[in-house]
């Protein structure tokens, strides 16, 4: 294959995969719904590498995808059918840590959590939490703009960013932004953050810290339905507070996270609430007074406050874990992210349940109610005949009615494959074709991540199982 | 995830692995958990790689040869069963399938005769010993052999301990608190005879009356983990009827022997004495979980405050979630400082035959717990697993910065005894 003997100018074999053995476990993201087999998969080492690799696919007009960890939910990194998969994996370095500056420099595949646990010892951390940062890689974080329980007091990762050395789909290398959060001309990092990878791969990252809160106060409150946890979250910000976090668990991630974990949640309650307030000891002291009377009032049957740092972790962890956890109660289930205002979760929340009882699927929800970002989880058997479709239909519906609400298609996880069918949902034709003339100004063949995040283009491989059927009658084959 | 296992053709074993695959959601969450992948970086050596290969191939999508060298280089620590979110049962999937493939596997005649030679001595003391001391002989020879008859040697001591036969019977010192039988372990009986003497006096002390039954052998784990399940079937089989006694508990002192009794359930599914297994697995404990359920007798205080790091065995940390009952009894000993080894739950890369199969990770693995473990500045490394104190000891030795390694029921022996903890200097 003189392609691929090409590719191996640049990859030893180690770093060039391409045996069906080799493809098969990066056919997948965490979104499973979706399978793609990639022509090879290259793993990088370098800058120069990326930028050899890129300059491939542009000589050769195949597109590609960047991938670090795979754990996107709407499938952002799943491969492209023969397709390039460039595994960021091994670039996975700390470059440079500066505690005067607060600052870190990392590679693509270096992981989110490892980020704090370097800042560490210099009293810093780096604020984005989402749930898989024991997992997710920083280049990862960017291309989706990742959010995380404490992205309401802190912002996504776009306000955590300050500079990122980006391979153009054209092989040309750019630096966009600085060390210092004031830059001069247009903003091209927040251009670049959250593009999906649909305008190149980033290389090296540099990222704000921030100094490590000095006191957590976290209050796990049991409430006997959803609506009260939800008018709970309204009233905590109508009282002026300002927590780190505000979470919300239904009585099915509640059981789920309780089966993975053991966080010694309440198993019972309809609703929990977590609610985490952190900062300077004084004032934190002070907040969480106002703080009890505000949930006390609000209804909760049972409230705790982690007297330890071992409890708090522990309350996190049954959080953190949901997700996955809710594989304990159903074989499938499709992850949503839709976003409403603060103000109308409750009635969100009702629909959502209307819905569940439509479709006779069951919904779970977790979700970051400080900011609206709802995430329901639709379980479903796929080997039960159309229950995927039907899955799929109601997940599409809950979006449709978050944009109806006032809100978006997602808070966190990107739209990937899985959303682009809503994105007209959300906006206007004019809208969509103005993002689109971005992308062919900096990618006019539609190489990196082709057939994400815009509605149409290549039809998802769904449910596409193993080899292409010409493979398997042994007319093509891929050694 | 979803899949189209045949599970029906498949039979007994087939239902095991497709609950396990169903499990998966392909979250990622085991990546960061495995030794394997943490030294490759590559989706094949992870945990949902290696799931996602075995219901390939499982599914016929793809070959068991294009699978296979990934599958050999899982080292079966089950580190991530104790990350996954969604409790895919790892273990049980991996296990089932070797013991399902290797029987249409093709090796070439190396290969065979190498796996032999380790099935056919390792679990027999006796054999196992008359191989050691020819092994001995080969030491000097060593550069000259081929790689994958270095490894053994390199774990050999240069000594073997002689050796000190097994009574039938412990009587209770005192008040009898208790009745157990004990499993004595093959390799530990021959490299370390005293982690069973050991054993076996602070169990008398706490008033346990401990019964060595004969005719035990081998639990099996060394066979059904790399996938010989008839072997594995024989051994356990002879345990079935060793064991069949009336006590209070099935004691190991052996990590990879107490999950591997622990697993008995999971060989015989489907076969006729499933009940049995099941009745025997759930009275297998590791001694330090018995000694904390029991209550330990008081220890006198050591001559000098000592700084002990506890290594945490794969088969008692993640295959049986024991991690607790071991520091506590080493808490219990006075003037000892526990300290923890940072990437704790990280595998030594022993993992039973593993690092005679798979020396080139196994060695790495082995140099990075080395250097964590020193990393602690402890005085002593103590653990519950033959396997991880063989691997550890060679490790720390090839570092040039050798602290003692010893058994925990060891380190409390010596506490009881009140006799020196650490070698003169």
């Amino acid at each position: 294959m003189m392609l691929l003997d090409e590719l191996g100018q640049f990859f030893p074999p180690g770093r060039l995969l391409h045996r069906p053995g080799e493809l098969a476990p990066y056919e997948s993201d965490a979104l499973t719904a979706f399978r793609a087999r990639p022509l090879a998969v290259v793993l990088p080492e370098s800058h120069e590498e990326v930028v050899a690799a890129v300059r491939w696919c542009a000589r050769h007009r195949i597109p590609y995808v960047a991938r670090g960890s795979g754990t996107s939910l709407s499938g952002g990194s799943l491969p492209i059918d023969g397709g390039l998969l460039i595994g960021l994996n091994r670039m996975n370095k700390l470059l440079r840590l500066d505690p005067q500056e607060r600052i870190a420099v990392v590679e693509p595949g270096f992981i989110n959590l490892q980020v704090s646990n370097a800042a560490a010892p210099h009293g810093l951390y780096y604020a984005p939490d989402p749930s898989s940062q024991p997992v997710s890689t920083i280049g990862g974080n960017l291309a989706f703009n990742s959010g995380g329980a404490h992205c309401l007091k802190y912002g996504m990762t776009s306000n955590h960013v300050l500079a990122a050395r980006v391979v153009l789909p054209d092989g040309e290398t750019v630096v966009l932004g600085g060390e210092s959060l004031e830059n001069t001309g247009p903003d091209w990092l927040g251009l670049f953050v959250g593009s999906e990878g649909l305008l190149g791969i980033a290389t090296e990252i540099t990222l704000r810290l921030l100094p490590k809160p000095e006191t957590y106060h976290t209050v796990l409150a049991a409430y006997d339905s959803l609506e009260k946890a939800g008018d709970a979250v309204a009233a905590v910000v109508a009282s002026g507070l300002l927590p780190g976090a505000m979470e919300i668990m239904d009585s099915l991630a509640i059981e789920a996270a309780e089966a993975a974990v053991k966080a010694g949640y309440p198993r019972e309650a309809r609703a929990l609430l977590i609610v985490e307030l952190e900062g300077e000891t004084p004032q934190v002291e002070a907040e969480a007074r106002y703080l009890d009377e505000v949930i006390r009032r609000s209804g909760a049957y049972e409230v705790r406050v982690a007297q330890s740092a071992e409890e708090r972790l522990k309350i996190w962890k049954g959080r953190k874990a949901a997700f996955s956890a809710v594989g304990r109660l159903s074989p499938d289930y499709i992850v949503q992210d839709g976003v409403v205002p603060r103000s109308r979760l409750g009635q969100a929340l009702a629909e959502i349940e209307r819905l569940s009882a439509r479709y006779g699927l069951r919904v779970a929800n977790v979700f970051h109610a400080g900011d609206g970002n709802l995430h329901p989880l639709i379980l479903y058997n796929g080997r039960v005949a159309g229950e995927f479709e039907r899955a799929e239909e109601l997940a599409g519906e809950i979006l449709r009615l978050c944009v109806a609400l006032g809100g978006s298609i997602t808070g966190e996880h990107g739209v990937g494959m899985e959303k682009k069918a809503y994105m007209p949902e959300m906006f206007s034709e004019a809208d969509l074709a103005a993002m689109r003339r971005i992308r062919l100004a900096l990618d006019p063949l539609e190489l990196s991540n082709r057939g994400k995040m815009f509605p149409g283009g290549e039809a998802p491989a769904l449910h596409q199982a193993g080899p292409h059927p010409l493979e398997r009658a042994g007319v093509i084959s891929r050694e | 995830m979803q899949h189209k296992i045949d599970v029906e053709k498949l039979g007994p074993q087939g239902e095991i692995m497709a609950h396990a695959i169903e499990a998966c959601v392909h979250c990622g969450f085991c990546l960061p958990a495995c030794p394997t992948y943490q030294v490759l970086g590559e989706e094949m050596d992870s945990p949902r790689g290696r799931i996602f290969l075995m219901k390939e191939v499982l599914e016929g999508n793809l070959s068991m040869e294009e699978a296979q060298p990934y599958l050999d280089k899982c080292l079966g620590c089950q580190g991530c069963v104790t990350a996954c979110p969604s409790g895919v049962p790892y273990g049980e999937l991996i296990t089932t399938y070797r013991g399902w493939s290797e029987p249409q596997r093709h090796r070439s005649p190396f290969q065979k005769l190498f796996r032999m030679g380790l099935q056919e001595t390792l679990p027999y003391p006796s054999r196992f010993r008359a191989a050691a001391a020819l092994g001995r002989l080969g030491k000097p020879i060593k550069p000259l052999l081929p790689p994958l008859l270095q490894a053994p040697l390199e774990l050999l001591p240069d000594q073997l301990p002689k050796h000190q036969p097994l009574p039938e019977l412990v009587p209770a010192e005192g008040e009898r608190r208790a009745r157990v039988a004990f499993l004595a372990g093959c390799a530990q009986q021959v490299l370390q005879p005293n982690f069973n003497h050991a054993t076996l006096r602070v169990l008398a002390r706490n008033g346990v009356e401990v019964v060595i039954p004969k005719g035990q052998g081998c639990c099996g784990a060394l066979a059904m983990h790399t996938g010989e399940r008839a072997r594995a079937l024989h051994f356990a089989r002879t345990n079935l009827s060793a064991f069949a006694g009336e006590y209070d508990a099935i004691l190991t002192n052996a990590a990879g022997c107490g999950s591997g009794l622990k697993e008995y359930p999971l060989l015989f599914h489907g076969e006729p004495e499933q009940a049995q297994a099941h009745q025997l697995a759930a009275k297998v404990k590791d001694v330090s979980v018995f000694l904390v359920e029991l209550g330990l007798k008081a220890v006198p205080p050591l001559e000098r405050p000592l700084k002990v790091a506890y290594h945490d065995a794969c088969h008692l940390a993640h295959a049986q979630q024991v991690r607790a009952e071991p520091r506590r009894l080493l808490r219990s000993i006075p003037g000892l400082e526990l300290v923890e080894i940072p990437e704790g739950e990280l595998c030594c890369g022993s993992a039973g035959t593993y690092n005679l199969e798979q020396p080139e990770i196994a060695t790495a693995l082995g140099e990075r717990k080395a250097r964590n473990i020193l990393a602690t500045g402890a005085e002593l490394v103590v653990t519950g697993n033959i396997g991880c104190f063989t691997q550890i000891q060679s490790h720390l030795r090839r570092l040039g910065r050798e602290i003692p390694v010893l058994h925990t029921l060891e380190l409390l022996d010596r506490a009881y005894a009140q006799s020196p903890i650490l070698p003169n200097r």
